[in-house]
């Protein structure tokens, strides 16, 4: 893809919706169903007017009964359609999950090829508001476990304006997180929506000492770190892996290679998390590159507490990837 | 076992930087057997063993300063090592190799490899990561070491000895009050006596005058032991009489190897170790053995016009012989007057250690030796 | 052998002795030691240099004999004959 050449600044939630706009207007096939997506805007008001502007067939208000709707959605994509179906957190993912898991992932093999299952299903996703432990999870690696899922996460605004379009031109069902607590963040887009590459990891920074490797809202944490360990003169590598599966290992192994360590980085607790599988497949293609050992810093292994301070301290923080990326490189 | 240290290689020494390890644990030495080169003032100097047995691990790394008396190894007999073996129950088994703890190195993976690629001896490299993990930048900088072994001094070879140089001769005016004492001695016998030899010599087993020279000094000091010894918290005399030989280089400075036992060496066997340690000190590449233990030093000026030579006593050694130039001079011998191959021996003693009688009887027993020098 | 030939091998020979002189520089009627300031032990180095290379045993009293280049480059040559004669 070519680097966008003219970008406006948006918040995430703004460039959100513009990608919803344009997949509407785009493909008559394209359309949205999820809770209070109509009427209400949507939870977190990423829908907003557009029912006013599409209609109530393409911003179809759904009950609240998640395998119900998740199912429809599932129906409409066997059936020709491109369905975007918005699950309003991941939080309540888990009562659609027998449908994700058992029919969106699985009917393609067991139709013998026949059956494509094109459908999107976005979730909003992560910790930051202090909405407590019911309301707070960071389940993508759950997701990334299903084989027949494309998982794909949305950490910077330039994919929250483009990334929707790519996972529209898939043939099979992708699963697209959103984060919360980035909603009213703003940033760069581009102006320019055409060129959608098909999605991979991508460098965010490049760098030479070390490979801080996440996805989500570690990128930009990630990036802000980087940039702190410029001015000591450690030049960090910040790797987007953007799509959880199937994972990006030509990216991963490319840039541990070039820089020898990597430092992992996610919101999701450390036990058998996407981290777990990079370092893993780290180890598997590139064992004899390492300098160092591969460190994570993930989400701390308890329920989400819901004071502020205590949500900040469960979750990796700028400051902690500087000191382990300090540690790795330095030895201090 | 025995333990295995820094050796001193002159007593102006402190320290020395390792820079090789010619060994690994496990590796059969013999006497004599270079197992280090090791980094003083004094350029690279090869480091021997002085007993047979098998090099336990090394406890020294590349590059690190080792003071004097440091332990760098041990070094095990066969039969301990049989022992060993027998000990933990594998009584037939032929090892090839002793039951000596071997090191598993915390390395980096990449450092592995890239050692493995470069054939460098991780044993050998220090590592600085985390818990002293070795990593690349370690095994890099001994990598471009070895490349460059010059690279990590910032002195040349001639300034590093000629601060040796200094430092010692320094330490010897400040600290010991010289005398001097100075005889001339009629060399037409030994000159003769040499002719006779080197004709029966081929050109490879030649004799030069210095070798009679050395020999008559060190059977002289076998009779003066006072002038063979050390000056450290009073006298202390040295069994052995090595004698060092100061060799003056071509590019500037002078390096003191030790010709060692030179009372039990013939004059044939001190020429051969003469040609031995002159070349390896002109190429600098000397050995532990010849910078150690000089109980003595022996100067000889004999090529130019210089007569007679006042000499610098080298620390903590308390005499210093000096021989001139051998010229023709009129001579009274036996009421006749003629002329004669003669040559000035000097001697600078030092006056805590001994007095003017003792170098009197010295320098007159020595010149009573050179007058047979058959009997050398 | 050439009286070039010689002077080459004997300045390749004098070089390993003294690598910081330059033998090819001497003229050929200097002092051959006192201008690379080679000394008793060096020369004698020399002597078993020249019995390496031109395989004579040059005996002590010949000493005197190859002070300069054009002595010694002679003296090379006769030997030499000699030895082919015998």
């Amino acid at each position: 893809m070519s680097a966008p050449s003219v970008s406006i600044k948006l918040s995430y939630r703004e460039a959100l919706k513009q990608s919803l706009r344009d997949a509407l207007k785009n493909d008559d096939r394209v359309f949205l169903m999820g809770e209070d997506v109509g009427r209400y805007g949507g939870a977190f008001a990423v829908s907003k007017g557009l029912l006013q502007e599409f209609g109530a067939d393409r911003i179809m208000d759904v009950p609240l009964s998640e395998s119900g709707f998740v199912g429809a959605g599932i129906g409409a994509a066997l059936n020709g359609m491109r369905p975007i179906v918005e699950i309003m957190t991941v939080n309540f993912s888990l009562l659609a999950f027998d449908q994700i898991a058992n029919n969106a992932a699985t009917l393609l093999h067991m139709s013998g090829g026949q059956l494509n299952v094109p459908v999107v299903i976005r979730m909003s996703c992560g910790i930051g508001r202090q909405l407590a432990a019911q309301h707070s999870h960071s389940w993508e690696p759950l997701f990334a476990h299903i084989p027949g899922l494309k998982v794909l996460s949305i950490g910077t605004h330039e994919d929250a304006r483009l990334m929707l379009l790519t996972a529209l031109k898939e043939p099979d069902p992708v699963i697209i997180f959103e984060y919360t607590a980035m909603l009213n963040l703003e940033g760069e887009v581009p102006t320019d929506t055409i060129s959608v590459d098909s999605i991979y990891a991508k460098v965010r920074r490049t760098g030479k000492d070390i490979s801080i490797i996440t996805y989500g809202a570690g990128v930009y944490k990630s990036l802000a770190a980087a940039a702190e360990l410029a001015q000591i003169g450690v030049e960090a590598e910040v790797i987007d892996l953007r799509v959880l599966r199937p994972l990006d290992e030509k990216t991963i192994v490319a840039s541990v290679t070039k820089t020898h360590r990597a430092l992992l980085v996610e919101d999701a607790c450390q036990s058998i998390s996407v981290s777990s599988e990079v370092s893993a497949r780290i180890m598997e293609k590139c064992f004899y590159e390492l300098d160092a050992p591969v460190l994570r810093l993930c989400g701390v292994e308890v329920p989400i507490p819901y004071p502020k301070h205590l949500e900040d301290a469960c979750i990796p923080q700028k400051e902690q990837i500087v000191t382990v990326a300090k540690k790795i490189v330095c030895h201090d | 076992m025995i333990d295995f240290r820094m050796p001193s290689l002159g007593a102006d020494m402190e320290s020395a930087f390792l820079r090789e390890w010619k060994v690994k644990p496990g590796d059969v030495v013999k006497r004599g057997d270079i197992i280090a080169e090791v980094e003083t003032q004094k350029g690279i100097i090869d480091i021997e063993v002085f007993n047979d047995g098998i090099i336990g691990d090394l406890l020294v790394k590349i590059d690190e300063k080792v003071p004097v008396g440091t332990l760098m190894t041990q070094i095990f007999s066969l039969e301990e090592v049989k022992t060993e073996v027998k000990k933990s129950g594998e009584a037939e088994v032929p090892k090839e190799k002793p039951n000596i703890h071997l090191e598993v190195h915390r390395a980096s993976p990449l450092a592995k490899r890239i050692a493995a690629e470069k054939g460098i001896d991780l044993s050998l490299v220090k590592g600085t990561g985390t818990d002293g993990a070795i990593t690349r930048e370690d095994v890099d900088k001994v990598v471009v070491e070895q490349t460059s072994p010059k690279a990590t001094s910032t002195k040349t070879a001639g300034e590093n000895i000629r601060a040796a140089v200094a430092a010692a001769m320094s330490k010897s005016n400040r600290e010991i009050p010289h005398y001097y004492l100075q005889t001339k001695v009629d060399m037409s016998g030994v000159l003769n006596w040499l002719a006779q030899e080197n004709k029966q010599r081929g050109v490879k087993d030649r004799l030069l005058p210095i070798a009679p020279l050395i020999k008559a000094v060190a059977k002289a000091l076998v009779e003066i032991p006072d002038l063979n010894a050390w000056w450290e918290n009073g006298l202390q005399r040295k069994s052995g009489i090595n004698i060092g030989f100061v060799v003056s280089l071509r590019t500037g400075g002078i390096i003191v190897p030790a010709i060692h036992d030179a009372d039990k060496k013939s004059v044939g066997e001190i020429m051969q170790t003469l040609t031995d340690i002159i070349s390896r000190v002109r190429s600098l590449k000397l050995r532990s053995s010849d910078l150690s233990d000089s109980t003595i030093t022996i100067t000889s000026l004999g090529d130019g016009a210089v007569e007679t030579v006042y000499g610098v006593i080298y620390p903590p050694q308390v005499a210093l012989v000096s021989f001139g130039g051998i010229t023709d001079q009129p001579w009274a011998d036996n009421g006749m007057l003629g002329v004669r191959p003669v040559l000035n021996i000097g001697l600078a003693a030092d006056h805590r250690a001994s007095d003017g009688n003792t170098g009197n009887l010295f320098l007159t027993l020595l010149k009573n030796l050179l007058k047979k020098p058959d009997l050398l | 052998m050439s009286k070039e030939e010689i002077k080459k091998r004997v300045f390749k020979a004098l070089k390993n002795i003294a690598p910081d002189t330059e033998p090819e520089k001497l003229s050929e009627n200097s002092n051959i030691r006192k201008s690379l300031m080679i000394d008793s032990f060096d020369f004698l180095q020399f002597i078993v240099a020249l019995d390496n290379e031109f395989a004579i045993q040059t005996p002590e009293e010949d000493y005197g004999k190859i002070g300069t280049l054009e002595e010694l480059t002679s003296y090379i040559l006769e030997q030499k004959s000699k030895n082919a004669i015998s």
